[in-house]
């Protein structure tokens, strides 16, 4: 029978199936950080358990680090931290700790090892993990009961997954990225569209992307309540790969080619639900409300909920609108920000950073604007301070960061304060995700750098005379 | 896990959609490394406002929560089921939940009773117009009765045996560990590893 590519990579992972009950899939890769694992070590030692695949196991300190020199303040963050190292230790994971040349925010630390590969399955306790689908991995995020059921047993009993297609064809427009695409797609099917699916973007648009861009595109597919995104792996996939330290070598990179190469939905595979975007109709996309799902071209206004065909998007949408501080029929380009954050998982690799310097680059962070840019890694960190990143951002009047979380959710001190407006490159604009009263506008680092300039939500054409009819 | 078979509480009208598990519990609260004393963190940004369904005291000792469509969505924190269960609730009724949140959830013993949205509208009524009204959550006949409201709801049917059961997973997949063992030696050598 013909397959999509979720169901090839979850048939080669069953290790039991069993009548009435979740087959038992192996887990290839296991990532931890400090946040939802250390529950999941106590009960190890509870029950008395080992750590069954400790060279399956990697852990990486990323959610609670500052981003400014000096050891984490807050007790009880550093409590989490020292009881992470703790844990590894007893266990035996190997650990990258602040300050090590390997630290940095876990979905990126993984594919820049080389240790995210076409057709395995990858799990860790954060619902980013999707990133790692990017690769034609099948990566999604586990609670923390099932974080100590992969540590115990390097299984987990799962329910198949339903798949649906995402096909973008042509090309997109200047100035339009992945994360426009992804915004595109999660305001278009909705924050549960994806309920219970594995959603595997493809078409000419995303084949066109490259292996940052689409990590962007499925790091977000939780957004869209989807339990994971993939793309099937190409050129595009192993160029990335070749060479990084965990890639095969020799002749087991050739056995892994040929393998990764099968790795595709079969031209007549049957998936539960389609939807198709037109790349060439795709404008940059930012968020006007309190779930990644209310989002709107940058070129419009904020909706009027009265509008709204649906009573509980019309509900959502007011209070939304309320706790954002917004009129209907505001256009989105006259909002105002406060601070602009470039980074997290979702946007902070190279590519991210040179996208938005290039933009900043012999221009002035606006009056007021405060700009925050923060490495996905220490590897992204240092790379950018070889090609000079970093001078371009402070010249700016931009803040150049160490690298973590961040303000993606304000776990160290990297906060908005009441009623301050960020754009931010990161995933989720939740009421106070990135500090008690803060208000969130999702966008791609171009507008963050865009806006960070102008002031108030922009794209980099805007920058230039080019009049708002062409953008 | 204890196990759980039915349940009778004060049921709470949550009218909201999308709450995500970032209003469950606000990263702020997440840097505990226990699994208790998250109740403080419940819903702490909205029990600022006084008019919060959960600073009503008539609902104050609430244990099934009934809230709108796509309850628990966005972080995979599982700290959202301990914050809910540390407050005592038992239940959550909602017409969709999210993946993550439901799993989660059936771990720890908290039952996702996914109902009608036509049947969660008339439980918020009839909890709004009474509040402290008892609701029985009957996990052997997966039903739902509040008055005079008896409805159905879905819960697969795995989950409800083990609820029913009380049954802790890794124990039941560690009786497989013979086939876990024979699919290691199966895999391909390229795979990587976080050591080589």
């Amino acid at each position: 029978m013909a397959g999509t590519l979720a169901e090839k990579v979850w048939e080669s992972h069953v290790v039991r199936r069993g009548e009435g009950e979740p087959d038992l899939l192996y887990i290839d890769l296991h990532l931890l950080h400090e946040v939802t694992s250390p529950q999941a070590f106590d009960g190890l030692r509870l029950s008395g358990r080992p750590v069954r695949r400790t060279d399956l196991t990697l852990a990486t300190e990323d959610h609670n680090v500052p981003t400014t020199p000096g050891p984490i303040t807050d007790p009880v963050s550093r409590t989490q931290v020292e009881t992470l190292r703790r844990n590894c230790e007893e266990f035996g994971v190997r650990l990258y700790p602040m300050g090590d040349a390997e630290q940095g925010i876990v979905h990126v630390v993984g594919p820049q090892l080389g240790l995210t590969q076409p057709g395995m399955t990858i799990v860790c306790g954060d619902s980013h993990t999707s990133t790692h689908g990017a690769f034609g991995a099948l990566a999604f995020g586990i609670g923390t009961s099932e974080v100590e059921h992969v540590l115990a047993t390097q299984t987990l009993p799962l329910t198949p997954f339903r798949t649906m297609a995402i096909t973008v064809d042509g090309e997109l427009g200047p100035g339009v990225t992945a994360k426009d695409i992804v915004l595109s797609v999660i305001a278009r099917i909705g924050t549960g569209g994806g309920q219970g699916h594995v959603l595997e973007f493809r078409g000419s648009a995303i084949r066109a992307l490259s292996m940052e861009a689409r990590m962007t595109v499925c790091n977000m597919s939780i957004e869209a309540g989807a339990r994971a995104g993939m793309i099937a792996p190409d050129e595009t996939t192993f160029a990335y790969l070749e060479g990084r330290d965990h890639a095969p070598s020799g002749a087991d990179w050739d056995a892994a080619v040929e393998a990764w190469r099968l790795l595709r939905s079969d031209d007549d595979a049957v998936f539960d639900e389609e939807v198709v975007l037109d790349a060439a109709s795709l404008t940059p996309f930012v968020t006007w409300g309190t779930n990644p799902g209310q989002g709107a071209p940058l070129g419009s206004a904020v909706p009027d909920p009265e509008l709204m065909p649906d009573e509980n998007d019309k509900a959502a949408a007011r209070r939304a609108l309320e706790y954002m501080g917004l009129a209907p029929g505001t256009p989105l380009r006259e909002v105002p920000v406060d601070t602009v954050f470039l980074g997290s998982c979702t946007n902070g690799r190279i590519e991210d950073l040179r996208a938005a310097a290039e933009v900043v680059s012999g221009r002035r962070v606006a009056e007021g604007v405060r700009m925050l840019v923060v490495p996905g890694s220490a590897r992204v960190r240092l790379q950018a301070e070889s090609e000079g990143l970093h001078e371009v951002f402070t010249a700016a009047g931009a803040e150049w960061r160490l690298p973590g979380c961040s303000m993606c959710l304000g776990m160290n001190p990297d906060q908005l304060a009441p009623g301050e407006r960020s754009a931010s490159t990161s995933n989720r604009n939740f009421e106070g995700r990135q500090g008690k009263g803060g208000r969130t506008h999702l966008v791609s680092p171009l507008v963050a750098a865009a806006t960070a300039v102008r002031g108030t939500l922009s794209s980099p054409s805007d920058l230039d005379d080019v009049t708002e009819a062409s953008a | 896990m204890d196990a759980f078979t039915s349940h009778t509480g004060i049921g709470v009208p949550l009218r909201r959609s999308n709450v995500d598990t970032d209003q469950i519990i606000p990263a702020e609260f997440l840097k505990r490394v226990t699994r208790s004393g998250f109740e403080d963190g419940l819903f702490a940004a909205w029990r600022r406002d006084e008019t919060f369904v959960l600073n009503d005291p008539s609902y104050a000792a609430g244990s099934v929560l009934v809230a709108g469509p796509d309850f628990g969505t966005g972080s995979s924190r599982e700290h959202a089921v301990w914050a809910l269960m540390n407050y005592g609730f038992r239940v959550v009724i909602s017409s969709r939940f999210a993946d993550i949140f439901r799993g989660n959830s059936g771990k720890q013993g908290l039952l996702t009773a996914q109902c009608r949205q036509d049947d969660v509208e008339l439980l918020w009524k009839l909890l709004e117009n009474h509040p402290g009204t008892s609701v029985t959550v009957d996990l052997v006949s997966r039903t739902v009765t509040a008055g005079d409201l008896v409805a159905s709801f879905e819960v697969d049917d795995y989950t409800r045996w083990r609820l029913l059961e009380g049954l802790d997973d890794i124990s039941l997949t560690l009786r497989h560990e013979g086939l876990i063992t024979a699919y290691e030696s199966s895999r391909p050598r390229w795979r990587p590893t976080v050591t080589a």
